[in-house]
C-alpha cells in the first residue's frame, strides 16, 4: 500500500458541542469549497490541513510543489470578498457553513492575502483564455484568500454515502483484503468494453483495482451519478472477481487542468492507499488546451510522487486480432480498428438502443436503459 | 550558503569533482539541463522512499463500524 502523501494521513474530524463554537462568526461557502473542506478533513488532500498559505500557493504555482518540497499541483484556495470578512483579522477563528452539505467547520484564519489571477490561471491551466472552464472559475474568484487550518465539526448524510469511503477506510479495506498493490481507475462515465480492458490489463499485474468515480457537479448531457454507480455495480457483479475489485466514490469538482490535474488525481488516490494510477489520453483535459500525452509527460518531473502511473495511449477493438488491443500490442492498420466512441454509445442509449456487445456489455447497457432519464438535463 | 533563485531558496553542496564530471557526462542528451537539476531529482527519489509515515488506527468501536460498512458493500465477509 502507498504511504500517505507527505507522510501523514490527515484526520481533522472533531465532534464538538455546538455550544463550544456558538459565538464564532459564520461564513457561508459554496458547495465546491465545502467539498474541499471535507476532503481536507478526511485526508483525501493529505498533507494539507487547511487552505493554502501564501508561500505554499507561490510554490505550487512556480514549482508544482508545496513550500516544503512535497509535490502539489492544484492549489486548494479559500476566496472571499473584502466586504464579507471586514470584521475579521489574522488570528481569528470562524465557522464555515454550507447548507447543501450541512458542512460546519472551524477555520483558523492564519493569513489573509491577495493574489494575481492571471499568473494563477496561466500556471495552472497554461492559458488565460476565459473559454477554459477552469480559467473562468479563477476569474470569478473573489479578491482575497484565507490561509488556515480546518477542523470539521459536522456534515450531513448524503446520497451514495455508502460508497463514500475515506482514505482511512479504503486503507483499512485493502489491509483486510491483503492487497499490497492496488491500481486506481478514475471515471466519470459508465463502463464500455475499453474501460474494462484497461482496468483488467492493469489489474493482471497487481492485487486489486479501486474503481473510483468522481461524483459531483455535472454538465448537461453527462451521465447521472446514480447511472454511473449502477452500471459499475452491474459490471462488477457479472464480470469481476469479488476478491479483486472494489468501488468507492470521490466527491470533488473537475478543474480540467490536464497535466497538473493528473498529478493531483494521482495524489488523492495515493492517499486512498493505491500504489498505481491509470492515466489515459488527455487526462482531465478540455477542448484543445493540452497535448494528448501532456498528462503522461508531467509525471517525469516527480520522482518522489510515491504512486506509479500506468499509462494507456489508445485502445480499440481490432477486427484482425479479434480482440481489444492497445497501440503497443497490435501491429494492424487503422482500417481494422473500431474505436470506443463514448459519443456513439451515448447516441444509441439516448434512442433507447442497446450498443453492440463489442462496445458495451449487454447487462451494463440494460442497467443504463432501466433509468428513465440517464442524462443530466 | 543559501541564495534566492526565481523566488526559491537554493543551497550549495559539495560533491567530489570526479563524481560531478561523471554525472555531467551521464546527463548529456537527457532532459536534465544541469548537474543541480539531476542531483535534485535523484535526492527527491531517494528521500521519498525513506520518509516516515503516520496514520491513526481506528478504535475497536470504530473498526467494527467500518467493517459493517464494508460488509454491507459486499467487500468483506
Ligand atoms: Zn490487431
Amino acid at each position: 500500500m502507498s504511504k500517505p502523501h507527505g507522510g501523514k494521513l490527515i484526520n481533522r474530524l472533531v465532534k464538538k458541542e455546538s455550544s463550544d463554537v456558538a459565538e464564532l462568526p459564520k461564513l457561508e461557502i459554496n458547495t465546491d469549497l465545502s467539498e474541499d473542506v471535507l476532503n481536507i478533513s478526511k485526508g483525501v488532500f493529505s498533507p494539507l490541513e487547511g487552505f493554502l498559505y501564501d508561500n505554499d500557493l507561490e510554490s505550487v504555482v512556480k514549482e508544482k510543489r508545496l513550500a516544503d518540497d512535497t509535490p502539489w499541483t492544484i492549489p486548494i484556495l479559500l476566496d472571499f470578498d473584502k466586504q464579507d470578512i471586514k470584521d475579521l483579522k489574522e488570528g481569528d477563528a470562524v465557522l464555515l457553513t454550507n447548507k447543501e452539505n450541512g458542512v460546519l467547520a472551524q477555520l483558523d484564519i492564519d493569513e489573509i492575502y491577495t493574489y494575481d489571477k492571471k499568473t494563477l490561471a496561466q500556471a495552472i491551466y497554461h492559458t488565460k483564455d476565459t473559454d477554459h472552464p477552469g480559467v473562468a472559475n479563477v476569474y470569478n474568484m473573489k479578491q482575497l484568500l484565507i490561509g488556515g487550518k480546518i477542523t470539521l465539526l459536522d456534515c450531513k448524510i448524503r446520497q451514495f454515502d455508502n460508497y463514500n469511503l475515506s482514505p482511512r477506510e479504503t486503507r483499512f479495506l485493502f489491509k483486510e483484503k491483503g492487497w499490497r498493490e492496488i491500481v486506481a481507475f478514475q471515471t466519470r462515465n459508465p463502463p464500455h468494453i475499453g474501460h474494462e480492458y484497461v482496468q483488467k490489463t492493469a489489474l493482471t499485474f497487481v492485487d486489486g483495482v479501486l474503481i473510483n468515480p468522481i461524483i459531483g457537479r455535472k454538465k448537461v448531457g453527462d451521465f447521472k451519478d446514480e447511472v454511473i454507480l449502477s452500471s459499475y455495480e452491474t459490471l462488477m457483479k457479472h464480470y469481476y472477481l469479488k476478491e479483486r475489485a472494489v468501488m468507492s466514490i470521490l466527491r470533488t469538482s473537475m478543474k480540467y487542468a490536464g497535466p497538473r490535474e493528473a498529478i493531483h488525481h494521482a495524489i488523492m488516490r495515493k492517499n486512498f492507499g493505491c500504489t498505481h494510477f491509470i492515466v489515459g489520453r488527455d487526462h482531465a483535459g478540455v477542448g484543445n488546451y493540452y497535448g494528448p500525452y501532456d498528462a503522461h509527460d508531467i509525471f517525469s518531473e516527480f520522482p518522489d510522487l510515491g504512486i506509479i502511473p500506468v499509462f494507456f495511449r489508445s485502445f480499440s477493438r481490432c477486427t484482425k486480432c479479434d480482440s481489444v488491443v492497445n497501440d503497443k500490442i497490435c501491429p494492424h492498420d487503422q482500417k481494422y480498428h473500431i474505436n470506443f466512441s463514448g459519443k456513439k454509445i451515448r447516441e444509441l442509449l439516448t434512442n433507447g438502443e442497446i450498443p453492440s456487445e463489442d462496445m458495451m456489455r449487454k447487462e451494463v447497457a440494460e442497467t443504463i436503459l432501466r433509468f428513465d432519464k440517464p442524462f443530466v438535463e | 550558503m543559501t541564495e534566492e533563485k526565481e523566488g526559491k531558496k537554493y543551497t550549495t553542496i559539495s560533491i567530489p569533482t570526479p563524481l560531478a564530471e561523471k554525472i555531467k557526462k551521464r546527463i548529456e542528451g537527457t532532459g536534465f539541463n544541469s548537474l543541480s537539476s539531476y542531483v535534485t531529482y535523484v535526492l527527491r527519489e531517494v528521500i521519498s522512499g525513506i520518509e516516515e509515515e503516520s496514520e491513526e488506527a481506528f478504535s475497536k468501536e470504530d473498526e467494527e463500524k467500518v467493517k459493517d460498512r464494508l460488509r454491507a458493500l459486499g467487500y468483506l465477509d
